[in-house]
Parts: structure tokens; C-alpha cells; sequence
């Protein structure tokens, strides 16, 4: 770590609303070049809307903001960029139909006798994604052609080519796999080796152990403390944050002898995605369904909800063979998806909590229209949304209430069969632990839940059985409580018995 | 672990993009319709006896190209950025009048006529852009407003064409090489230049990234509203351009040229028919190019045949809709190969 190329930043009593509704109250925060800081907090605690401070998105009603020591004052993220300061934001900020090259240097084109230079932005971007060993990425694909992972690659390309010395990453892992996960922990420590400060907003406790070096918490818009974290352990943390003991707890599993009828069966099933799919979930289990990104493991939920249906073999609802062909058909008979992309598939972002909420009820369900409006409140005092009331836009929702919003739309029409696809994507702790106990609780009533997720201490904690995928087809089944080695083993291809 | 990784990502990534490239790009299909449409209008004309692509009827095609491709090269622009201007049709009524009014007959003033035009014509891409920026009202409205204001100016002041183009200036109109006016190949350059704007320039990059993602564009640090105004008075100049040209070849100015012509969804249909998404940040000025020709071929060939113009406009209407429907397939399919899982 060098000491003369170090940048400090120090934020002093921050405030911010929007629409007088308080979001930042008074929150400090110091950052030094070289260290991982983490931020956590709940819901809502701000933690997204301090990072757009930072970064120039947002200006903010009070407070200074001062770099090496001289207060600063950003009029857009261009200034906050020349003061050395990049963010990668929660939703990615990628031009599809571009190229990787053209939106690396979005905004900040070298030129050359007027022209854009395209030969030395793509041989600058191309020196970069080396640097990072990402020779699978070409400078000129466009950007609809990379998977998930590696537009988080071209996501950090981007800020790196500020040259950055002060990065912000909000939820950088929210849309990985796990052995993305680990490349990227790589990738942070070694930006941190260059002496870049790192400011680390998640809420995922193991990766803010495994990386940060100090951990700043806040609660409701405040700054509630700020320790090293050497000092701090995960209650103290949790405590911190929701003022409560509240750990990476499970609820119960459910018993074996409990179980009910066989809700979903696949045999044989496959479409251009997935193939010999024989599966069978009952009745008040969760099934966890595990894979890599790419294994097909969003597939199938998509073929059997029907919107890439299956095109062989059969697929069993309650006991009667049904072709589901699009969602519609899926919703009627009784089958939910709770997709992986909640502001885009599953929310109408600019409606009210009250219309999303009835969403699926109005648009699949004949009658009920009456009785719907009175219901609401109830669904949402299932999922225990906290919203300024049913009429507030869901846009304004923090990502935890949000994804409880998705789940209230399908607790309207009481599913039968409940599919989720990374439900606890980017929500807190708090937020998390609702969803997991809400899901158990359904399938204590007699739903038979499919659960995919790319965290895999959450699908073993919840699932009752594990379904592994890899390439487009199941690669084995493992019981409650498998290791996550034994999980990674079938999903990357190997048998059980050899663990890396 | 990682390392069982990175050996079956790429792989599949590849595979991934060699079914996107195998697709052919819009604008060569907008192209290849072109050159269909010429094939299928020369065998109907023939069949009448007649010629469709003999001197007089390229001449035809191109005069017809000329003042739409104008208008429609800026409206590629707006559209590019995510915009859209409706106020283009009697802008372009307004900048003849300007043009030829000032010009009254003489010589010596075609060069301010024309620069008063295209000042004009700026100044209300300009009120286009801040009205957008600004006040955010949505770009449909703005300019709808800005059109009915243009309107009302033009009703209130004229009754019919004024002004006097010079002679010597309707050589601009009139003059060709061959079978190809001299105007035609100043379009041409137009749309060459705006090209390589739109494709070769920080500005031109930004548009598109305006177009594709206004958020994106922003926290990468674009300025959104500079790059939307820029659109729109780029947009609103080169109507003027079709302004002065159309004065140019009336030998005088008149409010309605414009409208009559309905330049304004007649630009939009080309720039969509062109392969240019409306929603903004895809599609190019080649393609706009492409689609002004068809629709020129289309009205020449109907001409030849002698269309009842009730046939004339369904066609046209058939063929804007079956484009958009062909275009938007291409794109869900294109993204289902895209997407991972």
C-alpha cells in the first residue's frame, strides 16, 4: 500500500429527502485509500442513497462532502468521477444494443481529430479486461450478448477506466453465482492492494466478514457506529442493525410426515434449454433447485410457469397432465413464479402497492373485484410490507418491500404450486428472514414450493430437498442439510464423492 | 473451483454470439427490400409497357427522396435520442416563406434568406429541446404544441405562397446530372455527414446512449439535456434545409408545403421503416436513407400505374406495419438468444 496516492474521503452529517420524506439523517462516514469499508443497514436505511451522494446522483440537503481533505461539492457523477470517484451501481448501467468498449468509456470517449478514437477505446478496454483475466469478454460484443456475470465485469471495467481511487459497489453481488462470487472477493482485494478505497455496500454478512476492514452500520437514515472488523462479530452486527439478535436463522424444516399429495411433476421434460427433466415436489415441501448461472435452473421454472414452455416429455399439475404453454394457463392452474428480476417481470414500478398487489388477481381470475380491494390490507399484513400506504408507487419501495409486494400478488390468488427464483436477491437481513419464513409457512399449508437460488447457504438452510442442475439437465438430488461442497460438486459437474 | 468454471462459460458465450451475428443487420435488410421493391415495380410497370427506372422515373424517385430524406435525417436524430418532434411539417412551410420572402427576387440576398431560414429553424429546435429538458413535458406534446403554435402563426399571416425566390436559386431546385439532381446529392450529404455525427463523434455516441438509456447516460456522466437540445436543433435545421429547398423549386414560399406533404409521420414512418427503433437508441441514418427510398419507389411505381391514391395509401400503410412487426421479432428473438437462463 502506498501512502502518497492515497485519497481519504470524509462525508460529515449527510442529510437528504425526497418528497419530505427524511432518508439521510445526519450520517458521517470516512474512507481511506486501501480499505474494504463496508456499509450495512436494513431496509431502507439509506445505504444506496449515501452511495449516490457520493457518487453525484444525488445532492444532498446538508452536510459537506470533503476529498483529501478539501470540501468538494458535486453537480452531477461527471464531477464526482473527476474527483477520483466511481460507483458500480445496484441496477446495472449498461447500454445493451452498445458495444463492451462503448460503454466502458460512456460518456468520457477519447478523441482524436474529432473523431472518436475507437481504435484506442477498444485496445484500452481490451488492456483492462486482461488485467482482470477476462479474455472471454471481446471490446466489441455488444453487451446483450454477455451474461450476467460478466456485464458485472464490464460494470467494473467501467469505473476502474476512471481511474477510480474511490470505488463504490452497491450489492455487487446480487446478481452472481457463487463462484463469481469468489472472482470478484479476488478482484476487490486487488484493487485494495492498489490503494483504491473501497466502499462496500451488502447485505450479505459472510462477504462483508471475508472482505471489509471496517464496517460502518446504519439504522433509519442514522449513523449508529462504526468499528473495525476484527471487532465486530456477525450478532453484534445484526444487533446493530435491526436493534434486535437476529442471525442467518432458518425456520424448521418441514416433517416428512406432513407431506401431501404430489403438486408438480415433470417426466421426461425438456424444451431448447433443458432436457430429461423427471422431478416430482409435494405438497408441503421446499425444494431447493441449485446450479450455476446458465445451468438452466431459471429455465425451468420458465417452461413450467409457460414462458418458454417445455416442448417434450410431460408435466403433471395436482395429478392431471397439462401443457402449459403461456403464464395465463400457468396462474389458472394455480401455479405462482416469483422471477428473479423483480423490476422487470415482476412489478408494474410507476403503479400503486395496491394495484401490483392485485395484479395477477385482476388479470387471471374472473370476478372477485369486490372482495379485492378489502383484501389487500390483510395480503399486505402477510408479507408485513412497510409502505407509506396502498396508493404510494411501488418505484419508491425499498428492494425488500418491493420483492414482499411480488410475493403478496401471488398470495392473492392462492397458489397451489409457488415457484421463487432468488427471492431474497438484494434485500436485507430483516427483509430475508420474513421472506424465508413466509415461504415455510406456505408450504406448512399445503403449497409445494420450488426454490432457485445462487446463495447457497440460504438453499440449503430452506430446502427440504436439493435439486442440482448442470448443462440443461439435473445432475443429482441431495437431502436437507447437504454441504455446500457436495452442492458445487454435482453443479459443476462432478460426482458426489469427488469434492474439490 | 472457479477454475471448472471459466473452461465452460466462454464456450457457451461463443456459441451465443455466433447465432447473433448470423442475423443480418437492419439496415441490410432495409436495403434488400429496397431493391425488391424496385424489382416487383419495373415488372408491373413493364407489364404496362412502360419503363419504371428510366431516367424520368430515377429523376422522380430522388425529387420525391429529397425533401422527405431532409426532414427524415433529422428526425432520425431526435428519434435516435429517444425524442420524437412533430412541429417539422410547418417548420418546414415556415422556412420557405422565410427563405424566399427575404430573398424578394434579388440575387444578393440568397445567402442571408437562406441564413435566416436555418437561424429561424434552430431557434425552434431550440425551444423543442428546452421545452423537453426543461419543463419535461413529454416530446409528443412539446413539439405538438410547438406545431400548432407554427400553424396558427402561418394561418394568421398567410393565405397562400409569398415571397420571391431569385432565378438564379431555382437552378438548386431544378439543376441535375444525368438523371440526378444536384439537390438529391446535397441530401446525400447531409445524411453523410450526420452519419458520421451519429457515428463517428462524442455527441453522436451520446445521442444513442440518450436514446438507449436516459438513467444510464446520466450516471455515466452524459449530458442528457446538451445531447437532447442538440438533437432537436440538428433536427429542426435540417427541416429548414427541406424548407429552403421546396421554396427553391416553387420558385416562392408557402405555409402549407409542409403539411400537405405531411412530412411530419411521413419522416417518423420513414426513420421506423428504416429500422430505427422509436423508443431511441438503435438504428442509424442508413437505414432512414433506405426507408425514404422506398416509400419514393412506392409512390413513383403507383404513379406509373395509376393507383387510385385510396390503394396508394393502404399499401403504405400495410408496408410500415409489416416492417415494425418484422423488426420487433427479430429484436425478441435476438434476446432470447442473448439471455442466459
Amino acid at each position: 500500500m502506498t501512502t502518497g496516492t492515497t485519497t481519504s474521503v470524509r462525508l460529515t452529517g449527510i442529510t437528504k429527502s425526497f418528497l419530505g420524506v427524511p432518508v439521510l439523517r445526519g450520517v458521517d462516514l470516512e474512507l481511506r485509500g486501501g480499505e474494504v469499508h463496508a456499509v450495512m443497514g436494513e431496509n431502507g436505511a439509506g445505504k444506496s442513497t449515501l452511495l449516490k451522494v457520493l457518487a453525484g446522483v444525488h445532492r444532498p440537503d446538508g452536510g459537506t462532502i470533503e476529498v483529501d481533505g478539501g470540501e468538494v461539492s458535486f453537480a452531477g457523477p461527471s464531477d464526482a468521477q473527476r474527483a477520483g470517484i466511481a460507483i458500480i451501481h445496484q441496477e446495472f448501467t449498461l447500454l445493451p444494443h452498445r458495444s463492451v468498449a462503448e460503454n466502458v468509456y460512456l460518456g468520457r470517449e477519447p478523441v482524436r481529430r474529432m473523431q472518436v478514437d475507437r481504435r484506442r477505446m477498444v485496445a484500452d478496454t481490451r488492456e483492462l479486461l486482461d488485467w482482470l483475466g477476462e479474455d472471454g469478454i471481446d471490446p466489441t460484443d455488444p453487451v446483450s450478448s454477455l451474461s450476467v456475470a460478466q456485464r458485472q465485469v464490464v460494470e467494473i471495467v467501467k469505473a476502474l477506466s476512471t481511474d477510480a481511487r474511490v470505488l463504490g459497489m452497491d450489492e455487487p453481488t446480487a446478481a452472481l453465482a457463487d463462484h463469481e462470487v469468489e472472482l470478484l472477493y479476488d478482484l476487490v482485494r486487488r484493487l485494495r492492494e492498489r490503494g483504491i478505497a473501497i466502499l462496500y455496500v451488502s447485505h450479505r454478512m459472510r462477504e462483508v466478514f471475508d472482505l471489509s476492514d471496517r464496517i460502518t452500520v446504519l439504522k433509519d437514515g442514522q449513523f449508529v457506529t462504526c468499528a473495525p472488523t476484527s471487532e465486530l462479530t456477525s450478532e453484534d452486527l445484526v444487533r446493530h442493525m435491526v436493534g434486535r439478535d437476529l442471525g442467518e436463522y432458518y425456520p424448521d424444516r418441514g416433517v416428512a410426515d406432513d407431506l401431501g399429495p404430489v403438486r408438480l411433476a415433470l417426466r421426461g421434460a425438456g424444451n431448447a434449454r433443458v432436457r430429461d427433466l423427471n422431478l416430482e415436489v409435494r405438497a408441503g415441501e421446499i425444494v431447493g433447485l441449485a446450479g450455476l448461472q446458465g445451468s438452466g435452473r431459471s429455465a425451468v421454472a420458465r417452461a413450467v410457469f409457460g414462458v418458454e414452455p417445455f416442448t417434450r416429455g410431460s408435466m403433471e399439475v395436482d395429478g392431471v397432465a397439462r401443457r402449459v404453454t403461456r403464464p395465463r394457463s400457468a396462474v389458472r392452474l394455480g401455479v405462482a413464479l416469483v422471477t428473479e428480476d423483480r423490476k422487470g417481470d415482476g412489478l408494474a414500478l410507476r403503479q400503486s402497492v395496491r394495484d401490483n398487489t392485485l395484479l395477477v388477481r385482476r388479470a387471471a381470475l374472473r370476478g372477485g373485484r369486490a372482495r379485492a380491494k378489502s383484501d389487500v390490507p390483510a395480503l399486505l399484513d402477510k408479507v408485513a410490507v412497510v409502505a407509506r400506504g396502498e396508493h404510494q408507487e411501488v418505484r419508491f419501495l425499498s428492494g425488500g418491500n418491493q420483492q414482499k409486494v411480488v410475493l403478496a400478488k401471488w398470495l392473492a390468488v392462492e397458489p397451489t404450486v409457488l415457484l421463487v427464483d432468488e427471492p431474497t436477491r438484494g434485500i436485507d437481513v430483516g427483509a430475508k428472514r420474513a421472506v424465508h419464513e413466509l415461504l415455510r409457512d406456505l408450504a406448512k399449508r399445503g403449497v409445494a414450493v420450488l426454490m432457485i437460488s445462487s446463495e447457497l447457504p440460504e438453499l440449503i438452510g430452506m430446502s427440504d430437498r436439493i435439486l442440482v442442475m448442470h448443462d440443461g439437465a439435473l445432475a443429482g438430488e441431495l437431502p436437507a442439510g447437504a454441504s455446500e461442497g457436495a452442492v458445487m460438486a454435482l453443479a459443476t459437474g462432478h460426482g458426489v464423492g469427488e469434492v474439490p | 473451483m472457479s477454475t471448472l468454471q471459466e473452461n465452460t462459460l466462454p464456450a457457451k458465450q461463443k456459441a451465443t454470439r455466433a447465432t447473433v451475428h448470423r442475423r443480418l443487420h437492419p439496415t441490410v435488410i432495409v436495403y434488400l427490400a429496397l431493391v425488391a421493391l424496385l424489382v416487383v415495380g419495373s415488372v408491373l410497370v413493364g407489364l404496362r409497357g412502360e419503363v419504371l427506372l428510366d431516367q424520368n422515373g430515377i429523376l422522380n424517385i430522388l425529387t420525391r427522396a429529397t425533401a422527405l430524406g431532409l426532414v427524415a435525417i433529422g428526425q432520425t436524430m431526435v428519434i435516435l435520442t429517444g425524442s420524437l418532434d412533430l412541429s417539422v411539417a410547418y417548420l418546414v412551410g415556415l422556412t420557405s416563406l422565410i427563405a424566399a420572402e427575404t430573398m424578394a427576387g434579388q440575387d444578393s440576398m440568397v445567402l442571408p434568406g437562406v441564413l435566416l431560414a436555418l437561424a429561424v429553424a434552430a431557434g425552434v429546435g431550440l425551444v423543442n429541446g428546452l421545452i423537453i429538458t426543461v419543463l419535461k413535458a413529454h416530446a409528443f406534446i412539446a413539439t405538438l404544441g410547438v406545431a400548432l403554435i407554427l400553424r396558427g402563426y402561418l394561418e394568421n399571416n398567410y393565405t397562400g405562397p409569398a415571397g420571391d425566390v431569385p432565378r438564379g436559386f431555382q437552378h438548386l431546385g431544378y439543376d441535375r446530372i444525368g438523371p440526378v439532381p444536384i439537390a438529391a446529392l446535397l441530401m446525400l450529404a447531409v445524411a453523410a455527414l450526420c452519419w458520421w455525427y451519429l457515428t463517428r463523434t462524442r455527441p453522436g455516441y451520446h445521442m444513442y446512449a440518450v436514446g438507449g438509456d436516459i438513467e444510464v447516460a446520466r450516471l455515466s456522466g452524459v449530458r442528457t439535456r446538451r445531447t437532447i437540445i442538440t438533437a432537436h436543433v440538428l433536427c429542426s435545421v435540417a427541416a429548414g434545409f427541406a424548407g429552403i429547398y421546396l421554396a427553391s423549386r416553387l420558385g416562392s414560399g408557402a405555409p402549407y408545403v409542409g403539411t400537405d406533404a405531411g412530412y411530419d409521420l411521413e419522416s417518423i414512418a420513414a426513420v421506423v421503416l428504416g429500422g430505427t427503433l422509436l423508443a431511441g437508441g438503435r438504428g442509424g441514418i442508413a437505414g432512414t436513407i433506405g426507408g425514404v427510398l422506398i416509400l419514393a419507389t412506392l409512390d413513383t411505381t403507383f404513379d406509373a400505374l395509376e393507383v387510385d391514391p385510396f390503394f396508394k395509401d393502404v399499401v403504405r400503410g400495410v408496408v410500415l406495419v409489416t416492417a415494425v412487426a418484422l423488426y420487433a421479432r427479430r429484436m425478441v428473438a435476438n434476446r432470447a438468444h442473448g439471455r442466459l437462463s
